[in-house]
């Protein structure tokens, strides 16, 4: 019986249809607005009242990057607090609306529309992944709405100049490539280094930022060797590099195949470079089941606290922190560093919104390319966000650290690898 | 001579009055069809566009799965092959849009015979496992030729414009073509199967010993039943292309094959109502499940997916199917 079938399904139709209706007159409604005047007249106030400003965040809560989805309750928690003990943001409360995209691009784009579209948010605070950010930036510059602090890496979102209303937060790659160049450059001035990297965007952004710091010194790259993702381990390619004779490892690598190349490398008794691996498989969690033993000395840099690290324990930041991770995310682990990551994108959220001239989209944009030296207490002393016309990368800084005992620790001052290298250009 | 004359014409006359049914409930869906993407907002045009977009995929998978009895796990990957070849015709050789549609077929249609020729040996299992393999496989193969491809980070490409003399939206365009080709998709498969390759096609899902006896050549019209799901899908791949304007290889992982093959059982198999139906809940039963659960929205999916197979084994197309029977017809 298919008829039947067909019925129904055009009764599911119908039914679908009689769910909205399209505002010609707005092309897409205007919910929950406030009249901006003065200066700021005529600007977009879709999604922001005096009361409250709803936001929007897209991260894979399900599928093989769910371990992101730790970010949001970082955010939520903040929010939460502020909302609740310091009056919002600027008085308004703020309303965070998180949606799964499974780290899949389609996906990120029905979420993206949905929240512009259907719960009218404000802005667009983080979408997770270069591949999910990439697929939504054309549709939100579009629609002109701001999609701000993406997490995400990548060059791309400070040097492109078409994507106005998109703009990343942490160090891109190139930017920490550069942290690592500044480094050998002073300690190990004729090092010869052998490289391990992730072929995608993320491998060869970092893999090219360093080959492009180490122009004109004396630093060679001798050896390079790629694995893709699919790969089941990297110890061929950990092989090659060894029979390069580097005595600098540099490990750009995600956290599963950063667990397994530094496990390569304290396996190999006969080589012995000075390993340095980058942020992304920087976590204790990818150290842990290596051997604290066999991590000694390891390399790597990082620009926020660590929840973990005991420098932080009277820093009245984690303290608070700490304290209101118990009490609006109970259940979720403080020392999981993804939710600090996310309080602290959020806390500088608060500090970009409260800047902002006009409580409006156009506000927004402009604010979070107009950061002078912003101090976000979540970040190292030292790490600040600025941007300007010209530079859309707010976090540029970072502090090397070394691992020691059983933990990261901090050691040089902050590099701001603007001042060692200038802008990074497109 | 008489007594079967008036046996006969009851059941002409119930053959017509199905008939007339059938297209009066057609006719209606494309009305409603029609009519929905004025009423609504911009956002739900594109989710309808998606399950139009999914059904023509499903249409094709479901030729392979539900008529010719054979299973893909990677029909992902031909999904995939369209969409790249429309991306990488417009965005190379910037060829105008409604170009790239018989392109992306077409290569779909070759890529499916040629990789059907060996993969018809394979029954069950086997063919399960090669096809699984080829949906594994692309997404490393996308990632490495990157003047082609654009690596891991994929293709952006400006979606199709409507015409002047339209006056309609963006969206509202886009879920047109993509009616017009999911109309043409239907009418092209519906003649398929009522044709002798559509015979041919459920005689070797019944039995393909009996099959073979009365002479159809069973590595034929396998091969056939893969290249044609396979054109069905590029042309679904195509289409999403238009509508999404982004095509990276992580928007085709092994779960796309997964989660199609699973819309279009929970669908129901075998009919044709079944790619829409399935298309209905690849697009919106994620989300759904996600407004129940925030923490596990993977989890409430699977648990339907697994209600639906016990409540309804033929999908949801044959319960619907059983539940209007089970009202009472006034004759």
């Amino acid at each position: 019986m298919r008829v039947p079938a067909i019925g129904c399904a055009a009764l599911l139709l119908l039914a679908v249809a009689a769910c909205g209706g399209r505002d010609a007159a707005t092309g897409g409604g205007t919910g929950g607005t406030a009249a901006a005047g003065g200066q700021c007249a005529g600007q977009q106030t879709t999604g922001i009242t005096d009361k409250t400003i709803k936001l929007g965040g897209i991260y894979p809560l399900s599928g093989p990057a769910s371990a992101y989805g730790d970010i949001p309750k970082g955010i939520k928690a903040y929010f939460d607090y502020v909302n609740a003990e310091k009056g919002g943001i600027g008085g308004r409360k703020v309303e965070f609306v998180v949606r799964d995209d499974g780290y899949q691009p389609p996906k990120a784009v029905e979420e993206a529309r949905r929240l512009v579209e259907q719960e009218q948010v404000f802005a667009l605070f983080q979408t997770l992944g270069t591949p999910s950010t990439a697929a939504t930036w054309d549709y939100t510059n579009q629609r002109k709405v701001p999609q701000v602090f993406v997490a995400t890496g990548a060059s791309i979102w400070g040097t492109d100049t078409a994507h106005p209303w998109t703009i990343g937060w942490q160090p891109n790659y190139i930017s920490e490539a550069r942290v690592y160049a500044a480094y050998l450059k002073k300690e190990k001035p004729e090092a010869k280094v052998a490289v391990l990297y992730q072929n995608d965007d993320f491998g060869k952004d970092l893999l090219g930022g360093f080959k492009r710091a180490l122009e004109g010194t004396k630093v060679q790259v001798v050896a390079e060797q790629s694995y893709e993702v699919s790969d089941p381990s990297i110890d061929p390619q950990m092989r090659n590099l060894a029979e390069s004779k580097a005595d600098v490892l540099l490990n750009v690598t995600t956290p599963k195949f950063g667990s397994q190349a530094l496990a390569a490398d304290a396996k190999n008794t006969k080589w012995n470079p000075l390993h340095i691996v980058n942020n992304v498989a920087a976590s204790i969690t990818v150290l842990k089941p290596v051997g604290f033993e066999n991590v000694q000395g390891v390399v790597s840099a990082t620009y926020y606290k660590d929840p973990n690290d005991p420098t932080w324990a009277n820093d009245p930041e984690m303290q608070l922190y700490k304290q209101k991770m118990q009490q609006y995310a109970p259940g979720a682990d403080a020392n999981v560093p993804y939710h600090t990551f996310g309080w602290a994108a959020a806390s500088s959220f608060h500090k970009a919104m409260e800047a902002a001239a006009c409580p409006t989209r156009e506000g927004l944009r402009d604010s979070v390319r107009n950061l002078k030296g912003v101090k976000v207490d979540m970040l190292l002393p030292g790490v600040t966000l600025d941007t300007a016309q010209g530079d859309g990368f707010p976090i540029e800084s970072m502090q090397l650290m070394r691992f020691k005992g059983q933990r990261w620790e901090l050691f040089g001052d902050v590099i701001d690898t603007r001042k060692e290298f200038g802008p990074l250009g497109g | 001579m008489s007594t079967t004359k008036v046996q006969a014409k009851p059941v002409a006359v119930e053959r017509r009055r199905r008939f007339d049914r059938r297209w009066a409930g057609l006719a209606l869906l494309l009305a409603a069809a029609i009519y929905a993407p004025f009423q609504l907002v911009p956002f739900h045009v594109f989710q309808l566009t998606m399950v139009l977009v999914y059904a023509v995929a499903l249409l094709g998978l479901n030729l392979l799965v539900g008529h010719a009895g054979q299973i893909s796990l990677g029909h992902g990957a031909f999904f995939a092959v369209g969409a790249y070849a429309a991306a990488v015709l417009m965005d190379r050789w910037a060829l105008p849009y409604p170009l790239t549609l018989p392109l992306a077929a077409a290569v779909a249609f070759v890529l499916g015979l040629a990789l059907g020729v060996p993969a018809m040996r394979l029954r069950g299992l086997y063919l399960a496992l090669v096809t699984l393999a080829i949906a594994i496989f692309l997404v490393p193969l996308l990632k490495r030729f990157e003047e082609l491809t654009g690596g891991s980070m994929g293709l952006t490409l400006a979606k199709p414009q409507p015409p002047a003399w339209s006056g309609l939206a963006e969206d509202q365009w886009l879920y047109f073509l993509t009616l017009a080709i999911a109309v043409a998709s239907f009418l092209l498969a519906a003649s398929l199967l009522r044709s002798r390759v559509g015979r041919a096609l459920h005689a070797v899902r019944d039995n393909e010993t009996a099959a073979e006896v009365m002479g159809v050549r069973l590595s034929f019209y396998k091969t056939l039943a893969f290249a044609w799901s396979a054109m069905f899908a590029g042309a679904a791949g195509c289409v999403y292309t238009w509508v999404i304007g982004f095509v990276s290889p992580d928007s085709f992982t092994v779960n796309l094959s997964i989660t199609l093959l699973a819309g279009l059982v929970v669908g129901g198999l075998g009919s044709l109502s079944g790619p829409v139906l399935g298309g209905l809940f690849v697009m919106f039963v994620p989300s759904i499940s996600q407004d129940v659960n925030d923490a596990a929205p993977g989890v409430i999916f699977g648990l339907l997916i697994i209600a639906v197979m016990y409540v309804a084994p033929t999908g949801l197309a044959g319960l619907a199917g059983r539940l209007i029977k089970k009202i009472p017809r006034k004759e």
